[in-house]
């Protein structure tokens, strides 16, 4: 059975090459151009020496002629880079693997043991999936500081959880609904408690759903900021975008090469992981928005 | 049987019961740090709390001195340019990039993957990349236009007002952009092609099939991303805080970042607190709206409940 994509351009060949070029590939040649730009011009500030940088008389901003990687350096061994990196680390695996936790449970609650009122619950898990952490992070930074988790990295890892597990709920839930219930009718026939279902028969079968909810879990992590940039102050528990830019931006004069080389180094981690996962990630995507 | 056996059987075997604990963990986490804050930021919002003083009921104190204050109202009319222009783009390039994507055409899942990058690394640090592209000295499209004679002197793209706006709002285009259009080309490819052939024998152009075919067809989804899309556009915060910091003359102010900037290095922990409480009535109205587009794509496909 051929798939709907396989064949959803059925009709194309009615088009010539010429018109297909003009309305087809130019465009999306444009698109292809602005969308990576930014990456192709992060990489060239980050390894071009301070002189062509600030040179554009004598050197094209398009390209490096001496290629040097003195701002990596800089970066690595005269600021806390490292340490935002492994502080970003710890945040995202930590909160990512409490809220996949937490997620696969609710999610199997809701969509299958349907105890009264789950519905209910499922409609809470979606409506919380849509609070903004823009509206939270106030009351969040009196709590944090009263709890005297201020300037701690497990205020991050208590507080990511709360756009982390409605969004990997949602996306669990609706993996859950493709399992066919007869292989749980059979299992709960053969004597297998609720829990022997869930850890042997439906958790096995939803792998691709959790890696799906996981990598989007510690992309999600890895990127976030405001809660980062408000509940934490000093240089050693900073996350990599908060320690960027409250760090490396030293008064008026920007050291461009070192702040580039900073976006390039914090970027390809999750670039990193999203080239071994990409059918997942599209899958998450999609799948979050889809009911 | 013992009755502590009798127990743990009646337990695994009660749905109630277990499916209170399984949603014990999660519920804990949400009930404590996300719906206890949004209560916690609406009562904060009738206080006087600085940063270092518990605060007491002040009434609508904040909101009556909100209400007389023109920054205020200049990041709300800008929340909503904001939200309106870079939502009407993402929404009309997200489109024309599925449909450009869901053509035959070559090397289509590696341009797919690639597509999505600026959605995938941190918005902060693209959010940099940005700025220097927009730098008043050294903007590589000034760089660009000067060289091609079409300007005489560089552009200082976040030093007047219109400019920053219509620079940040492009910023967040390009972010936007890949989310809008790997979502509509999930839908695009559940449109069987065999309504496309019909069509084509029945002789409708290009324009008619895109208009009696893939738009209804696509519209529950739209509806969905873009309810998506527009939350998030209207309590941005990380564009406009790496970009511009709200400036020049609070032009590019959200009122995302005006809350963070009154109540954390301000300490107006009060005033903070109503700002971000004015967001919620748009956000409401815009969960609604998702409601009602959810339940109308439940009534296209049949189905009887959302």
């Amino acid at each position: 059975m051929r798939s709907a994509a396989a064949d959803a351009s059925g009709t194309d060949y009615l088009e010539s090459l010429p018109r297909k070029l003009v309305t087809v590939y130019l465009p999306l040649g444009v698109f292809l151009f602005v969308l990576l730009f930014p990456f192709y011009w992060m990489a060239m500030t980050t390894v071009k020496p301070n002189a062509e940088l600030y040179d554009y008389k004598t050197y094209s901003p398009f390209w490096v002629v001496h290629p040097t990687l003195d701002h990596v350096k800089k970066l690595l061994f005269d600021t806390s880079y490292p340490s935002w990196l492994w502080n970003t680390v710890l945040v995202s695996v930590s909160s990512t693997a409490i809220s996949l936790v937490a997620s696969a449970l609710a999610a199997y609650a809701i969509e299958r043991l349907r105890f009264r009122g789950s519905r209910y619950v499922g409609m809470g898990i979606f409506l919380a999936y849509l609070v903004p952490p823009s509206i939270l992070f106030i009351p969040l930074a009196t709590m944090v500081f009263r709890l005297g988790l201020f300037d701690t990295r497990l205020a991050l890892i208590l507080t990511y959880p709360t756009f982390l597990v409605p969004f990997c709920t949602w996306l669990l839930m609706g993996y859950f609904r493709t399992i066919p219930y007869e292989l749980e009718e059979c299992a709960l026939i053969d004597g297998a408690t609720r829990w022997q279902i869930l850890t042997r028969i439906v958790l096995p079968l939803a792998v691709p759903g959790l890696i799906s909810a996981g990598i989007f879990a510690f992309t999600l992590s890895w990127n976030e900021f405001i809660y980062a940039l408000t509940f934490v102050s000093s240089s050693e528990v900073k996350t990599v975008p908060v320690g960027v830019i409250t760090e490396l931006v030293e008064g008026d004069v920007y050291h461009w090469g070192s702040l580039m080389a900073g976006a390039l180094l914090g970027s390809l981690p999750v670039a990193v992981l999203y080239s071994f996962f990409v059918e997942y990630y599209v899958s998450g995507l999609t799948g979050a928005v889809k009911e | 049987m013992t009755s502590a056996a009798r127990l743990l059987d009646r337990i695994q075997n009660s749905r109630d019961i277990l499916g209170v604990l399984f949603l014990l963990p999660a519920a804990a986490l949400l009930l404590v740090f996300l719906t206890y804050p949004l209560g916690l930021g609406g009562w904060l919002g009738f206080t006087d709390t600085t940063i270092g003083r518990p605060g007491v009921f002040i009434g609508t104190d904040n909101f009556v001195s909100l209400a007389r204050d023109s920054v205020f109202w200049l990041s709300v009319w800008n929340t909503f340019l904001y939200t309106a222009i870079a939502s009407v783009l993402k929404f009309g390039l997200g489109l024309w990039l599925a449909l450009l994507l869901n053509r035959n055409i070559a090397f289509k899942s590696l341009l797919r993957a690639v597509i999505l990058l600026p959605w995938i690394v941190p918005t902060v640090l693209s959010a940099i990349a940005f700025w220097w592209i927009y730098d008043s000295q050294f903007s590589v499209i000034s760089w660009t236009l000067t060289r091609l004679g079409l300007i005489d002197h560089y552009i200082d793209f976040l030093g007047q007002p219109n400019l920053a706006r219509g620079s940040v709002i492009a910023a967040n285009v390009w972010r936007g952009i890949p989310f809008v259009a790997i979502s509509l080309l999930a839908g695009l490819q559940t449109i069987s092609p065999s309504l496309y052939e019909a069509a084509m024998l029945d002789g409708a152009r290009s324009w008619q099939r895109f208009r009696h075919i893939t738009y209804p067809l696509l519209t529950p989804i739209v509806a969905v991303v873009m309810t998506f899309s527009v939350i998030f556009t209207f309590t941005d915060f990380q564009l406009i805080y790496v970009i511009t910091r709200g400036g020049p003359l609070n032009a590019t102010h959200l009122m995302a970042t005006l809350a963070f900037q009154r109540a954390i290095p301000g300490g107006q922990l009060a005033e903070g607190a109503a700002i971000a409480g004015a967001m919620i009535p748009f956000l409401l109205a815009a969960i609604l709206f998702s409601y009602f587009g959810l339940q109308r794509r439940a009534w296209q496909q049949g189905g009887t409940d959302a």
